[in-house]
């Protein structure tokens, strides 16, 4: 079959642009760890909140600055409401749901994850600067949808 | 058109046949077309009640709105218009004594599932949008009225399919006419990836009706991504057979490259479907190796996109050339602009090239952490699917209603304001939501002020910029509808018959290879990719055999 040349170079230039965006993100990814949030933990979405650590959800102290924090979403509220961290913090959040399918995102971080029922979500944020941060469920979830969100200060 | 005199026998009887063809086909586009006039209406409201200048009561609230809106735009205005217009492709270019009763039995099959589902929605039965993500649990008419949309889908399919094994049979040594290759191209994908979203429904309907009391999250996700990213292309590849084929004719061009065309649509059914995760970038209990597998494929796709916008401008550059015009400006003012079966089409590609890069974006694994669930996404689907497809499709009815009536085109002028109006609107709307979701505000929410927090207040601007081009876009349906509505009611006869043609082929005598049209291997190979690309993380899911979740109405 007959391709013009032009036709060849401009295919040439796309697959060429393609390659150097995936040679970017793969580099990212392998080099720097940029992966998008792939926890792989199941739960039962009905014992939550029997299930250590979720029966207790809130902050935990790992390390000198870092910190792990458990969190239940559920309509329409996020458990625990306020979070309160030191400035310089690198903090693990782990969240899992109690019913429907949630999001959990802080704009302005690049905090952004969906919380599945009957799977644990972990996506981790170092707080350089201080400040309320405002957290909210990002998926639908039902009417009250809109009301479900939480704080983060970080002092 | 009647044929007004009796010429013989045979004369009328062709022409009744084809009349009551075109009789199934016009009833596809114009349920198409109110579809999209109460799907507009639902969206308008939205924006206004989004930039808070309304406030929806309680008995029709923003989220069931919004459920209507998505199902009427995604699911039933883009399907309805491309199962008429592929009926009408393959009848016209494989011209046989046919039977209607297929086509009409898919037609009455989704007309009926799309009433189930609407009627639940309205009904605040099914508020679950239009990704009905599980554990929410509408009622089961609404899963029975998704299903029988599909199903009436694949009757269309196997119509088309049928039609093109019977021309095979007959001459096995011609090439499938082009319109008939890239309709039957399109029906096939449309069949492989709505297998996904039918296996979804085989877990929820069971479900809804109580026989089960638990779902799997994680898979039914699964499942309807896996048919979530082909329908996208399922309406951009209803598009493309009309920038292909049907914009050529509005200048009198040819299509540019056959074999070309029919590679690129080869392309679109291998690679729409092994694709989907990337809709999931964000979830737990998927691996992050299976999305990096989705990422580099859905880079893929992006090369018969390439090729597409080669073809078409080049069709219009070399069109011009014949007309004796040069020059870059030259060519651009050559072009029927004032033709809105041009316009509509033509604009829509302009939206195409900012749309299509942002899905690139989307489509870039980590950096998706920055958009995803945002306004971002939401902009970009409008001006993808609310641009390109919607302007296409409304563009190529202004030709394909006055070829199948014989009628005129009502207040033509209008028709062309309609165009440019949607244009400046979604343009204005898309990049508004483009905006506010790189400040970082979350999609699908009826109210974003979240008790008045810092940082949510900085997204009130640009949702009112949306919700003003929001209006102008829902004032051009209005126009849409009064032209569509008028060529309907005035019933004013031509005085010369109109037509919708296809183009034919400019050539420079080298023939397609014959192997592109072995449309039964192609479609294996499809199977093949979407098994390869899916046996892994679907295995991953069924094997960890989550715990399921029972059913809820949060709404």
């Amino acid at each position: 079959m007959h391709v013009h040349r032009q036709e060849r170079i401009w295919i040439g230039i796309g697959m060429a642009m393609l390659v150097f965006f995936l040679a970017v993100i793969t580099t990212a990814a392998v080099v720097e760890g940029f992966v998008p949030p792939s926890h792989v933990q199941s739960i039962d979405p009905t014992k939550v909140a029997e299930t250590p650590p979720f029966d207790h959800p809130g902050l935990r102290q790992t390390g000198p600055h870092d910190y792990e924090a458990y969190y239940v979403a559920r309509i329409f509220s996020f458990a625990p409401a306020t979070l309160t961290v030191p400035v310089g913090s690198r903090v693990k959040f782990y969240v899992t749901s109690s019913d429907v399918e949630h999001g959990f995102s802080i704009p302005e971080t690049g905090v952004n994850t969906m919380v599945t029922p009957g799977w644990v979500s972990e996506v981790a944020h170092t707080f350089t600067k201080r400040g309320t941060y405002l957290l909210v469920c990002n998926e639908y979830c039902g009417s009250g949808h809109q009301a479900m969100a939480a704080k983060v200060e970080v002092k | 058109m009647a044929v007004a005199t009796v010429t013989g026998g045979v004369a009328v009887r062709e022409a009744s046949a084809t009349e009551r063809a075109n009789v199934l086909v016009l009833t596809h586009i114009y349920t198409s077309t109110l579809v999209l006039g109460l799907g507009a209406l639902f969206g308008m409201l939205q924006g206004f009640s989004r930039a808070n200048l309304i406030v929806m009561p309680p008995w029709f609230d923003y989220y069931r709105m919004l459920t209507a809106h998505g199902v009427l735009m995604a699911l039933v205005f883009t399907t309805f218009f491309i199962t008429g217009l592929f009926t009408y492709a393959v009848y016209t270019s494989i011209p046989r004594e046919r039977s209607l009763t297929l086509g009409w039995w898919g037609y009455g099959t989704m007309l009926t599932g799309t009433a189930m589902a609407a009627i639940e929605i309205l009904a605040g039965n099914a508020t679950v949008l239009y990704t009905f993500y599980a554990p929410l649990k509408a009622s089961p008419l609404f899963y029975m009225g998704a299903t029988l949309l599909v199903l009436g889908t694949w009757m269309v399919a196997a119509d088309v399919v049928e039609n093109v094994v019977w021309f095979k049979r007959r001459n096995p040594a011609e090439r499938i006419p082009l319109p008939a290759f890239v309709s039957a191209t399109t029906m096939i994908m449309w069949v492989i990836a709505t297998l996904g979203v039918v296996g979804e429904m085989a877990i929820l309907l069971p479900w809804a009706l109580g026989f089960t009391h638990g779902i799997d999250v994680g898979l039914t996700r699964m499942l309807f991504w896996y048919f979530g990213h082909p329908l996208v292309y399922f309406w951009i590849m209803g598009a493309y057979v009309i920038w292909y084929t049907v914009v050529p004719t509005t200048f009198g061009g040819k299509l540019f490259s056959d074999g070309l065309t029919r590679l690129a649509f080869i392309m679109l059914l291998l690679l729409s479907t092994p694709v989907g995760l990337h809709h999931q970038y964000l979830d737990p209990g998927i691996a992050a190796g299976w999305k990096w597998m989705h990422t580099v494929t859905t880079y893929g796709v992006v090369i018969p996109s390439f090729m597409t916008a080669f073809a078409i401008f080049a069709g219009f550059e070399l069109a011009a050339r014949r007309a004796g015009v040069r020059g870059f400006w030259n060519i651009v003012r050559w072009l029927p602009w004032k033709d809105p079966a041009f316009a509509g089409p033509a604009c829509g590609m302009l939206l195409f090239i900012p749309g299509g890069f942002g899905g690139i974006v989307n489509n870039s694994y980590s950096m998706d952490v920055l958009v995803h669930n945002t306004m971002w996404i939401v902009g970009h689907f409008h001006i993808t699917v609310g641009g390109p497809v919607a302007l296409t499709f409304i563009g190529a009815s202004y030709r394909l209603v006055p070829a199948l009536t014989g009628r005129k085109l009502f207040a033509p002028r209008l028709a062309l304001v309609q165009v440019y109006t949607w244009f400046v609107g979604m343009s204005i709307m898309s990049t508004a939501m483009h905006w506010a979701g790189l400040l970082g505000a979350p999609r699908r929410t009826s109210d974003v002020s979240y008790f008045g927090a810092r940082g949510a207040a900085t997204w009130h601007h640009e949702m009112s910029w949306a919700a003003f081009g929001g209006m102008l876009v829902a004032i051009s349906v209005l126009m849409f509808i009064i032209v569509a509505t008028g060529t309907f009611l005035a019933k004013r006869p031509a005085e010369t018959p109109p037509s919708f043609a296809f183009a034919t082929a400019d050539e420079d005598g080298v023939p397609a290879p014959a192997g592109l049209d072995r449309l039964g291997r192609w479609t294996t190979i499809a199977l093949a990719l979407a098994v390869l690309a899916y046996a892994g993380p679907l295995w991953v899911q069924i094997e960890t055999h989550a715990h399921l979740a029972p059913g809820m109405r949060t709404w």
